[in-house]
C-alpha cells in the first residue's frame, strides 16, 4: 500500500534525471523528497503523478500497478512550487475544476468547495479570483483544488518555494496539521532540509538522480550513509578524511590531547547562536556552532588562537561506509 | 526614470503628428469627402445592387476565412508550442509565407493551379466545381493571404502560459478535449481574439489575390475593394469615397466587438468577492 518506485529511470536528452530510483512509501505516510535542484526529486514526483513517462521502472498507487495509467486516471491530487492557479476562474471555480469534471450535482459541488475552503481557511474568498490572492492564500486554494476529489496520494512539487520566510514557516505547520487530520499518503518534493525535517516523518534524500538514504530526521542526522548526505542534512566540518558537525567542535583556550591550534577568524551573532570561523595550521578552514552563553565564557576575539577538539567524527572512506568515533 | 517636462511633451507631440499626418488626415478626408454633400448620396451609391452584393460578398469571405483560419490558426498554434517534433522549424516557416509572398502572385498561382490547364482545375470542373471567377477561389485567396494571424497572435500566448495549469486539469481528471476548452482556450482567448480581428480586417480589404481570381464582374464577383476600385477608376467618386467608409465601418465594428468584449470580461474578473 502506499507509493512504491521500482526501478525508475528517466533521462532528457544527455542528462540521467532518474537512474534507478526505487522508494517506498508507507500508507498515510507523510515523506520528504530531499535534495538539491538536478537531483531528480522533482522528476520522480512527477513521475507518480504521471506527467512526466519513465523510460524504465513502475509505479504502484495503493497496491495496484499505475505505470500505464494516465495522469487524469491516477487520482493523485498535485500541487505545484507556481501554484497553476486557473487565472481565468474565481477560487470556487478552481476548487470546484475537479467535481464539475466528474459531473456533481451543483448542491454537492458547492457543499464540498466550502468545507475545502473552511479547512484551507479561505472562506470569504470564495469569488475572489486568483491574482487577488496573496501568494500563500494561492496555494492553499491550490491545495483545497487538489483535496476536492478526494486523491488517493497527495504530491507538492516545492509547494512552499515561491513564498517569503514567515509565510513558508506558518504553511509547514499548517500542513502538517492538515495531514494529521486526513492521513493521506503525502510526497513532498524540497531542497530545504529544515523544511524536510520539520514536516516529514520520512526523508529520501536524493542526488545526481539517485536516492543516496532514507529514514527518519533523526536517522540521516545521526548515522548518515555517506558524506553527501552528511553535509546536505545539517552543517558540516572536513578535517581530513573526517567529517564534524560544527555544534561537536570543542573550543578550548588551553592545548591538550588530540586538540588542533587554530586562528580566530571571524565571529558571526546570529542571535542566540554563534558561528566562529577558524583557520587551522594548513591554512583548512572550520567553523564551530557556540552557544552566546559559551562565547562569552571563553571570550574569543578575532585573531585569537585557539585549540579545537572534534567530538563525533565520521567518516565514510571505504565503501561509503560509516566509520563513528569519539574522539 | 521620468523625462522632463519639454521632451514629455515634445514626444506626445511627435506621436499625434505622426499619426495624425500618417493615419488620421487620410481615413478624416474620406469621411470628409463621403459626407460633404450630406447623407444621401453616400447612402444612394451603397444601396445599389452592385454595392449590396459587394457587402454580401465581401462578409461571405469573412464568415468562411476567419472561422477556419482561427480553428487552423489554434491547432497549428498548439501542434508549434506544446508538440516537440522534427517538422516543427518547417511548419513555422511556411506558415510565414503569405506575409512574404505578395498578394498578386498568390492570386497568380490560385490561377495556375485551378484554372483549365493547372493540377487541380480539370478535376473540379469534372466534378463541377467553378473555382475561378467565382467565390470558392475568393474564398481560397482569402484565407491563404491572412493564414498566418490567429497563429502568430496565439503561439506567444500559448508560450506565457505554460503547460501547469494544462497538467493540473489533468491530474484534476480532466481528458484532453475538457482541458483545452476549459483551461488553454480561456487562458488564450485574447491572443486568438486579437488575431481574429487581424484577420478580418485582412479578409476586408484583400485587393490583389482576389482581383485576380475573381475576374471582378461587377454584380457576382467583386467584393468591397474591388467594388471601390472600380468605382474610383470610373469617375464614380462617390460610391468609391462610400465603399471606403462601408469597409472602414466594418473594419471598426469588429475592433469595438473586441473591445466591449474586452471590458466586459475585464469587468468580470475584477468583481470583488463580497
Amino acid at each position: 500500500m502506499g507509493i512504491a518506485v521500482e526501478g525508475a529511470f528517466k533521462r532528457f536528452g544527455d542528462f540521467q534525471a532518474l537512474d534507478d530510483v526505487s522508494i517506498d512509501v508507507p500508507d498515510g505516510s507523510l515523506t520528504a523528497l530531499l535534495g538539491p535542484s538536478g537531483s531528480g526529486k522533482s522528476t520522480l514526483l512527477r513521475a507518480i503523478a504521471g506527467l512526466e513517462e519513465l523510460d524504465r521502472g513502475r509505479v504502484a498507487i495503493n497496491g495496484s500497478d499505475a505505470t500505464e495509467t494516465p495522469a487524469q486516471k491516477r487520482e493523485v491530487g498535485f500541487v505545484f512550487q507556481h501554484y497553476a492557479a486557473f487565472k481565468h476562474m474565481t477560487v470556487f471555480g478552481n476548487v470546484a475544476f475537479g467535481l464539475k469534471i466528474r459531473k456533481w450535482d451543483k448542491a454537492k459541488i458547492s457543499d464540498r468547495v466550502h468545507e475545502l475552503l473552511r479547512l484551507v481557511q479561505l472562506d470569504g474568498l470564495a469569488e475572489r479570483y486568483p491574482d487577488q490572492l496573496s501568494g500563500g492564500q494561492r496555494q492553499r486554494m491550490a491545495l483545497a483544488r487538489a483535496l476536492a476529489v478526494e486523491p488517493q496520494v497527495l504530491l507538492l512539487d516545492e509547494p512552499f518555494g515561491a513564498l517569503d520566510a514567515k509565510v513558508r514557516k506558518d504553511l509547514r505547520t499548517w500542513l502538517r496539521r492538515l495531514h494529521d487530520e486526513m492521513h493521506v499518503t503525502t510526497i513532498f518534493v524540497t531542497h530545504d532540509q529544515e523544511e524536510a525535517m520539520d514536516v516529514a516523518e520520512q526523508l529520501v534524500v536524493m542526488n545526481q538522480g539517485r536516492v543516496e538514504q532514507s529514514g527518519t530526521a533523526g536517522e540521516l542526522y545521526e548515522h548518515p550513509a555517506n558524506e553527501f548526505v552528511m553535509s546536505f542534512v545539517g552543517e558540516v566540518n572536513r578535517l581530513g578524511d573526517h567529517f564534524v558537525r560544527p555544534h561537536d567542535m570543542d573550543v578550548s583556550l588551553d592545548a591538550g590531547d588530540g586538540a588542533e591550534q587554530a586562528m580566530v577568524q571571524r565571529i558571526v551573532a546570529l542571535g542566540f547562536e554563534i558561528r566562529v570561523e577558524f583557520v587551522l595550521g594548513d591554512g583548512a578552514e572550520v567553523w564551530a556552532q557556540l552557544t552566546r552563553t559559551e562565547l562569552q565564557k571563553l571570550e574569543l576575539r578575532e585573531g585569537q588562537i585557539v585549540y579545537l577538539r572534534p567530538g563525533q567524527v565520521k567518516s565514510f572512506s571505504s565503501g561509503d561506509a560509516e566509520v563513528s568515533a569519539a574522539a | 526614470m521620468t523625462a522632463s517636462t519639454p521632451a514629455k511633451w515634445g514626444l506626445r507631440g511627435l506621436a499625434f503628428g505622426y499619426l495624425g499626418l500618417l493615419l488620421l488626415a487620410p481615413v478624416g478626408m474620406i469621411f470628409y469627402k463621403t459626407f460633404e454633400h450630406g447623407l444621401g448620396p453616400p447612402v444612394e451609391a451603397m444601396t445599389s445592387p452592385e454595392a449590396l452584393h459587394a457587402i454580401q460578398l465581401t462578409l461571405l469571405m469573412v464568415a468562411v476565412a476567419v472561422p477556419l483560419n482561427t480553428i487552423f490558426g489554434v491547432g497549428c498554434a498548439l501542434l508549434l508550442v506544446r508538440r516537440r517534433w522534427w517538422g516543427n522549424s518547417i511548419v513555422d516557416g511556411i506558415i510565414n509565407l503569405p506575409f512574404a509572398v505578395s498578394p498578386i502572385v498568390v492570386g497568380l498561382s490560385l490561377y495556375l493551379l485551378y484554372g483549365n490547364t493547372g493540377w487541380f482545375g480539370p478535376t473540379m470542373a469534372e466534378w463541377g466545381i467553378q473555382v475561378l471567377f467565382s467565390w470558392p477561389g475568393m474564398v481560397l485567396a482569402s484565407i491563404f493571404v491572412s493564414l498566418p494571424f490567429v497563429v502568430r497572435e496565439t503561439v506567444p500566448v500559448l508560450r506565457e502560459i505554460g503547460t501547469e495549469q494544462e497538467q493540473a486539469a489533468s491530474t484534476l481528471g480532466a481528458n484532453g478535449w475538457q482541458t483545452f476548452w476549459r483551461i488553454t482556450l480561456p487562458a488564450i482567448r485574447w491572443g486568438v481574439a486579437y488575431g481574429v480581428v487581424l484577420t478580418t480586417a485582412r479578409v476586408l480589404g484583400e485587393f490583389g489575390a482576389v482581383t485576380i481570381v475573381s475576374g471582378s464582374i461587377s454584380g457576382e464577383t467583386e467584393t468591397m475593394p474591388l467594388f471601390v476600385a472600380k468605382a474610383f477608376e470610373q469617375f464614380q467618386e462617390e460610391a468609391a469615397y462610400a465603399g471606403a467608409i462601408v469597409l472602414a465601418l466594418l473594419a471598426l465594428t469588429t475592433l469595438l466587438l473586441m473591445s466591449v468584449g474586452g471590458r466586459k470580461a475585464k469587468a468580470s474578473t475584477t468583481k470583488e468577492g463580497f
